[in-house]
């Protein structure tokens, strides 16, 4: 008997593929460009038009689906389903539930604030010695663009493992590229190693690719283990990839059965594989090295991409495999999740005060609170929970801001080196107060958006049932003393003092970075004390699968 | 408890927030076109439209019963679990005193600050943080909830950074800021964790730590069947919109803002008259007093914890480092922050959590110790003090050491009381120190000042009076309230060690001279005798504006002064010791609020005669200061106090720089923490770039040896396997074409010699 | 002593053996011919000898006069392509002339 869903409908397939018509647009253009006898120019501009539109249209999609989810169904909604590979039992599943539809709609939005942030319209560029990197190949970066926004949509909307999987490989590609053709030039750092936009975008796709498959060989041993099931044209299968089956059979023990791998339980060997994958994007520590250099070298928009959105997917592939099908094994490995929690957070901490870049700063702290998540999913409490995913949609605005501010004066002054800047705020006061309200609400000031995650992981983290999550929280709880102190003390070193005179060059922040810096400042003030939106559309399926790995609700 | 709604309570922190906005967005532009009064008329105003709103709030609390509550709820913050932290604001007695000294101070500072911060740039930026602060401050107070509270309590913590460092140019004055926010950060940590310890603390042991859950049975989840795992425990995160109307909403019985005592207890709040109601309750009590974790009662560790972030806010020991250098801040904000309203904030945390206070005699008796220790230390550190400024900053802070003395002891209204007194005298003397400073061409050295009695009167009166309040002469403010908190010392009986009431009398006695003695000294050494600054054309040059000797400050400034004093003079008649037989409005006003904690606080009854003579010691403290400062310090006449500075003996001298340097308590922070910290963040980071980073490099590196391994092996074993099968057949070709002689005689040869090989294998061989 | 099979089979032998060591070892090209001679004699000998002593009909004679004859055609042949050689080459080595092979 095929379950029923509350909502069917094929939003989501819009959202996901509707880049896909942008990329196809720009590929048609392209090959139709000497016959038109389109200008270099006219097809950039045409080509940002497109990618400006494909992502506003997800923005508004994504709008509408905010409207008309509801809250308090704990199941999968605007299910769009259909067999896709029959003889190997691959459907195209999409829906949305609590878990995913924040992440759906954090996508929309920060995309299209990337989108406005790659396009170099309305205001000053200096790019006569540096070429800025919106204008180079624009074309070839709104077709990797767009791809990776289909991409990441696919990956939160899948709910057929093998689909999640071809989404998620998708993801890289698209990144690989950006990072490493519109990335930093490379470069031969003082003690002779070679750095930059290319050794960056190696390092994270090969390492990501190593998670990658470690997930599929989880993945196809899963397949083979999993037990009968029906796909939507009503044909019964033996296997199954459907992520709704999967968890129903493994919160009924089927797994448990299976033949050890190597000699340790099956459901444990396939928890480890799924998990190495995905804590090597969260990142967590000791998988975190990639990031930094990532985003050094990344440019502006697509650092904005990575920390605001491809490290949730890590999270999300946590929440949504380990602890959703895998409950059991789940709660036998939080104490291990929390400790490497605990690890990032404050070794994250920790190696941020002594950064000089300004992007490996807020890089490094972008490892320290995905910590947070990790501590307050391994919690299994509500409020552990409800503070993970609300950190990860808080830090999913947080982060493109401070990005974003990185690359306000990175455009101006090409480089990031904070002891090089002083007294900036005397001649750039908006972009000093904005920098402040970002600082603020990455260090967890309360009435901020940051503040309302980290205390209900503290708090759930504390409330643990195993009491050594009160060491736990007891050891992170100082990081935010840490915090506190390099990004008080970056704006110090950059903003305050005396006014370096070699920068009287530089101008304040304009239109186009005020369109995408003030959305996320307001929405960050709004959450700080009214969280109420997430709330409301996450909590009913994440306190439920809470339940479940507790032993209590179905 | 009887919960009265009031619909306006959110005006009050909301018309602070409303001009700091102002400010914040418009102000520049406003001040660049329009002037200063385009900032302050809206800056200043919205304030005492607040304070209007407080004392009408008041007004209403007064009338509805002793047990009356103000409360009003927004909406649900966060509503997850058990957690009940709701945007919602109560007035009860003990915040209504807390809202007016807060508003009404504030207000006359936001005064003060116009004529004070007249002519600087950042103008708008001054005023913008400074109704945020009363923003903040204000959410800090009003909190029904200790969550909301930590909000209003960071927020302070904000803007005292952003105050600080006002002005950002001068590197040092940022720094101190920084170090303020830090510092009280380490301090909020601990609040965190007490809270923490708290919630969870009373909602037993938590979940039961048990093994996996069992193998479940269930329909596969298409229908939305599923079941609420408790029943009454259904978040308001939901389609349900969370903002509360008056009767609060029927699906959320706990979380209704009226609830009466006759609702059942909830498994455990956040909000403190829940938190209340479930201590009072005898069975819920024990439980949570007989938990234990690292040895110590959760209860004892949980007031502790709460405490160590009080001791960061209010500049208690071992976290007070950073209110001396918070003088670097404009003078206003000396005395609005760290005088009467931030400082106090651990003050009102104590006192608005005594009903888990009382059942720790443990944790009080620490308060009272670390008050009674900070108390002393700091007033011996001011007693060398030569910065105006900075004397008064130890005496805050060893007049905060009094108010957690008092609170330590069970005396709750006791600490209040001096809480109000100290708002008054402190924020006359801070501002008037400004008014010197002002006056002086921004000197703030005493030894540079002198005589300004003679051109600054108003300032010079103002002065000598909060001089005499803060010493506690008979009849002024301070010494109701000091001569209460010595004698409830004296009396108590709930210290941990025995006799203890008396040692910490003598300590806090002990700190009481010190305070009456640097008061005066500083009265004395800068209003008294000659003028040793320099004259205003050596310092500034004839376009600053200011003239060659210092004089009085503008009106708004006088203005204030006076109010304040006269406050200082009279504010001691809520306070009047019952010796007396005279109502003591203070007390009875409070005494509903404490009345659940007073019968858990023990102390001793000594009877009129002792505190007749305890009384009369205090006054013999306060004179016997006034009269050691008069004689060494009046018009530096005397000559002692240089010749002691000079003096050869050894002793003396290591004294005297043991406490002018603070105990070099600063340094040894520095030295551990800071230096600490930032040496590990470095070798953590290099970790990172050369351990981590490098076995990551290190596998790309055996990655690519792995690969040239291969290719060597593939271009020489494999591939040279099949050139060498190639080169063999070439080589056994060449070979096989040497057959082909092309003479004949080869040919017959090997045609004899095949005919007999095969004679042979046809005849021979089968043989 | 009677002449039996033996003995002429022994005769025919030793003809056999020495035309053979004469085609193998002499390098003028009439000599290896007169070796193959000497082979093909042996052989119609063998024939005739074994017609005489064992089946007694007179078929192995008969064909030994064909053989006889062909030896003499065969001969006549080869010797025309040795004269043909000789013009070609000036000479009748065997172990000069190999161009055909190269």
């Amino acid at each position: 008997m095929y379950p029923t869903y509350p909502t069917t409908s094929s939003l989501l397939t819009w959202m996901i593929f509707l880049p896909a018509v942008g990329i196809g647009l720009i590929l048609l253009l392209l090959a139709l460009r000497p016959a038109l006898r389109l200008s270099q120019k006219l097809l950039d501009d045409l080509s940002r038009a497109i990618g400006l539109a494909s992502t506003a249209t997800v923005a508004a999609l994504g709008v509408h689906l905010w409207r008309g989810f509801d809250g308090r169904e704990a199941d999968l909604q605007y299910v769009h389903h259909a067999v896709w590979m029959e003889p190997f039992n691959i459907e195209y599943f999409v829906g949305a539930d609590g878990l995913s539809i924040s992440m759906i709609l954090l996508t929309a939005f920060v995309f299209l604030a990337a989108m406005i942030a790659s396009v170099p319209w309305w205001g000053r560029l200096d790019d006569e010695h540096h070429p800025h990197f919106s204008k180079r190949r624009v074309p070839a970066y709104v077709v990797l663009f767009l791809l990776l926004e289909t991409g990441v949509m696919g990956t939160f909307c899948a709910q057929d493992f093998f689909l999640f999987y071809v989404f998620w490989e998708v993801m890289l590609l698209p990144m690989y590229f950006l990072i490493g053709i519109w990335g930093a030039p490379p470069r031969v750092e003082p003690d002779g190693r070679v750095r930059g936009g290319p050794y960056a975008a190696i390092k994270f796709f090969l390492y990501t690719l190593a998670g990658s498959v470690l997930m599929l060989l989880a993945l196809i041993a899963l397949y083979y283990a999993s037990g009968p099931a029906v796909l939507v044209n009503g044909k019964e299968t033996a296997h199954t990839f459907n992520l709704v089956y999967l968890t129903q059979q493994a919160r009924d023990g089927l797994f448990q059965g299976a033949a050890p791998i190597l000699g340790v339980a099956f459901p444990k060997m396939i928890f480890l594989g799924l998990f190495l994958g995905f804590s090597i994007k969260v990142p967590m520590f000791p998988f975190h090295t990639w990031l930094p250099d990532a985003h050094v070298d990344a440019p502006t928009p697509i650092s904005v991409i990575l920390a605001g959105i491809l490290l949730k997917t890590g999270v999300y592939g946590i929440l949504r495999f380990n602890l959703q099908m895998l409950p059991d094994v789940f709660w036998w490995a939080a104490p291990a999740i929390a400790v490497f929690g605990v690890i990032n957070i404050v070794y994250g901490a920790f190696v941020c005060l002594a950064q000089k870049d300004l992007k490996k700063l807020i890089a490094y702290s972008s490892v320290s609170h995905m910590g947070f998540c990790l501590l307050g999913a391994a919690a299994l409490t509500h409020q552990g929970i409800s503070g993970a995913v609300f950190q990860m949609v808080s830090h999913g605005i947080i982060s493109p801001m401070l990005f974003l501010i990185a690359g306000v004066i990175y455009d101006r002054a090409h480089t990031r080196e904070i002891e090089g800047f002083g007294g900036l705020a005397t001649r750039l006061p908006e972009y000093a107060g904005i920098t402040g309200l970002a600082f603020m609400a990455s260090l967890g000031l309360p009435g901020l958006a940051g503040f309302v995650g980290e205390v209900l992981v503290f708090l759930g983290g504390f409330g643990a049932a195993d009491h050594a999550f009160r060491w736990f929280v007891a050891a992170s709880v100082p990081a935010v003393v840490i915090t506190a102190g390099y990004y008080l003390w970056t704006m110090q070193r950059m903003f305050l003092g005396n006014f370096n005179e070699k920068w009287s060059h530089l101008w304040d922040i304009h239109w186009r970075e005020r369109l995408t810096l003030y959305p996320l400042a307001a929405i960050t003030v709004v959450l700080g004390f009214w969280p109420h939106p997430v709330f409301r559309l996450v909590n009913r399926s994440i306190h439920l699968l809470v339940d479940v790995a507790l032993g209590k609700g179905i | 408890m009887k919960l009265v709604h009031l619909p306006t309570l959110f005006l009050i922190p909301l018309l602070p927030l409303l001009g700091a906005a102002w400010c914040g967005l418009v102000g520049a532009r406003a001040q660049r076109r329009f002037g200063e009064r385009a900032v302050h008329r809206p800056a200043v105003l919205l304030p005492w439209i607040s304070f209007a709103f407080a004392a009408h709030a008041v007004a209403v609390l007064a009338v509805s019963g002793p047990d009356a509550v103000l409360a009003q709820r927004l909406w649900a913050w966060l509503p997850v679990g058990d957690l009940d932290a709701d945007l919602a604001f109560q007035l009860d007695r003990l915040s209504a005193v807390m809202c007016l000294v807060v508003t009404f101070v504030g207000s006359l500072i936001h005064v003060y600050s116009i004529g004070y911060m007249h002519g600087d740039p950042g103008y708008w930026r001054f005023f913008c943080y400074l109704n945020l602060f009363l923003f903040a401050m204000l959410v800090l107070v009003l909190a029904d909830n200790l969550l909301l509270m930590f909000v209003g309590w960071e927020g302070v913590g904000l803007c005292s950074y952003l105050l600080i460092g006002f002005w950002y140019r001068d590197r040092e004055k940022a720094i101190a800021g920084i170090k303020a926010f830090v510092v009280n950060r380490v301090g909020d940590a601990g609040f965190a964790l007490g809270l923490f310890l708290l919630f969870w603390g009373l909602a037993g042991t938590g979940r039961p730590v048990g093994g996996p859950p069992d193998v479940l049975e269930s329909p596969l989840a298409g229908r939305s069947t599923a079941v609420e795992t408790e029943e009454p425990r259904r978040e308001a995160g939901r389609a349900a919109s969370p903002i509360a109307r008056p009767g609060g909403t029927a699906e959320e019985p706990h979380r209704s803002a009226e609830a009466t005592d006759a609702s059942p207890l909830p498994r455990t709040s956040i909000r403190f008259r829940e938190v209340e109601r479930i201590l009072r309750d005898p069975a819920r009590r024990h439980a949570f007093a007989s938990q234990r974790w690292l040895g110590l009662s959760v209860l004892t560790l949980s007031c502790l914890l709460l405490f160590f972030g009080a001791t960061g806010k209010s500049a208690q020991i071992p976290l007070y480092t950073w209110l001396p250098d918070a003088m670097a801040g404009p003078t206003p904000v000396s005395a609005l922050i760290h005088a009467a309203t931030m400082v106090t904030a651990g003050v009102y945390l104590v006192a608005r959590l005594h009903f888990l206070f009382a059942l720790s005699p443990t944790a009080m008796t620490v308060v009272a110790t670390v008050g009674t220790a900070t108390a002393l230390f700091a007033a011996t550190i001011g007693l060398f003090q030569y910065d105006i400024k900075k004397v008064l900053a130890y005496s805050t802070v060893s007049q905060l050491g009094f108010m957690f003395v008092a609170v330590g002891v069970g005396a709750w209204w006791v600490g209040i009381f001096h809480l109000v007194t100290h708002a008054f005298f402190k924020a006359c003397l801070f501002l008037g120190s400004g008014s010197v400073i002002l006056g002086c061409h921004h000197e703030q050295d005493m030894r540079r000042m002198g005589g300004l009695r003679r051109w600054m009167p108003v300032t010079a009166i103002t002065y000598f009076l909060s001089c005499c309040a803060i010493a506690g002469f008979p009849f002024f403010s301070g010494f109701f309230s000091k001569d209460e908190i010595l004698w409830n010392v004296f009396a108590t009986a709930n210290l941990r060690y025995a006799s203890g009431g008396v040692v910490l009398w003598a300590v806090a006695a002990g700190a009481a001279l010190c305070t009456s003695f640097y008061m005066f000294r500083s009265y004395y050494m800068t209003f008294t005798g000659d003028y040793r600054g320099a004259t205003g054309g050596e310092v500034h040059g004839p376009e600053h504006g200011h003239g060659a000797l210092p004089k009085e400050s503008p009106p708004s400034i006088t203005g204030v002064l006076v109010v304040l004093a006269a406050l200082a003079v009279v504010g001691g008649v809520v306070g009047l010791p019952h010796l007396w037989h005279l109502p003591n409005a203070l007390e009875s006003w409070l005494e509903p609020v404490f009345a659940g904690s007073e019968h858990l606080v023990r102390r001793r009854d000594f009877g009129p005669a002792v505190e007749w003579g305890l009384m009369g010691l205090s006054v013999a403290i306060a004179l016997g200061g006034f009269a050691l400062a008069r004689w060494l310090y009046l018009a530096a006449r005397n000559p002692i106090p240089a010749r002691l500075l000079e003096s050869p003996n050894p002793v003396v001298r290591f004294v005297h720089r043991l406490i002018y340097r603070k105990y070099y308590v600063d340094e040894v922070y520095g030295r551990v923490f800071v230096d600490g910290a930032l040496g590990a963040s470095r070798s953590l980071a290099s970790f990172d770039a050369r351990v981590i980073d490098g076995l990551v490099n290190l596998c790309g590196r055996a990655g690519r040896i792995c690969g040239d391994l291969q290719g060597w092996i593939d271009r020489r074993f494999v591939d040279g396997l099949v050139n060498r099968v190639g080169d063999a057949i070439v080589a056994g070709g060449r070979n096989l074409r040497l057959v082909q002689s092309g003479r004949i005689q080869s040919y017959v040869a090997g045609l004899v010699a095949g005919a007999i090989a095969l004679v042979a294998i046809t005849y021979v061989v089968p043989w | 002593m009677m002449i039996g099979l033996a003995h002429y089979l022994v005769v025919s032998g030793a003809l056999l053996a020495l035309g053979l060591y004469t085609v193998a070892s002499r390098r003028n090209a009439v000599a290896i011919l007169m070796g193959v001679e000497l082979i093909l004699n042996a052989g119609i000998l063998n024939l005739v000898a074994f017609s005489r002593f064992v089946t007694g009909s007179l078929d192995g004679q008969v064909f030994a006069l064909f053989g006889i004859v062909l030896a003499a055609a065969e001969a006549v042949v080869a010797l025309a392509i040795v004269l043909q050689l000789y013009r070609a080459w000036r000479s009748v080595d065997a172990a000069e002339t190999r161009e055909m092979k190269e």
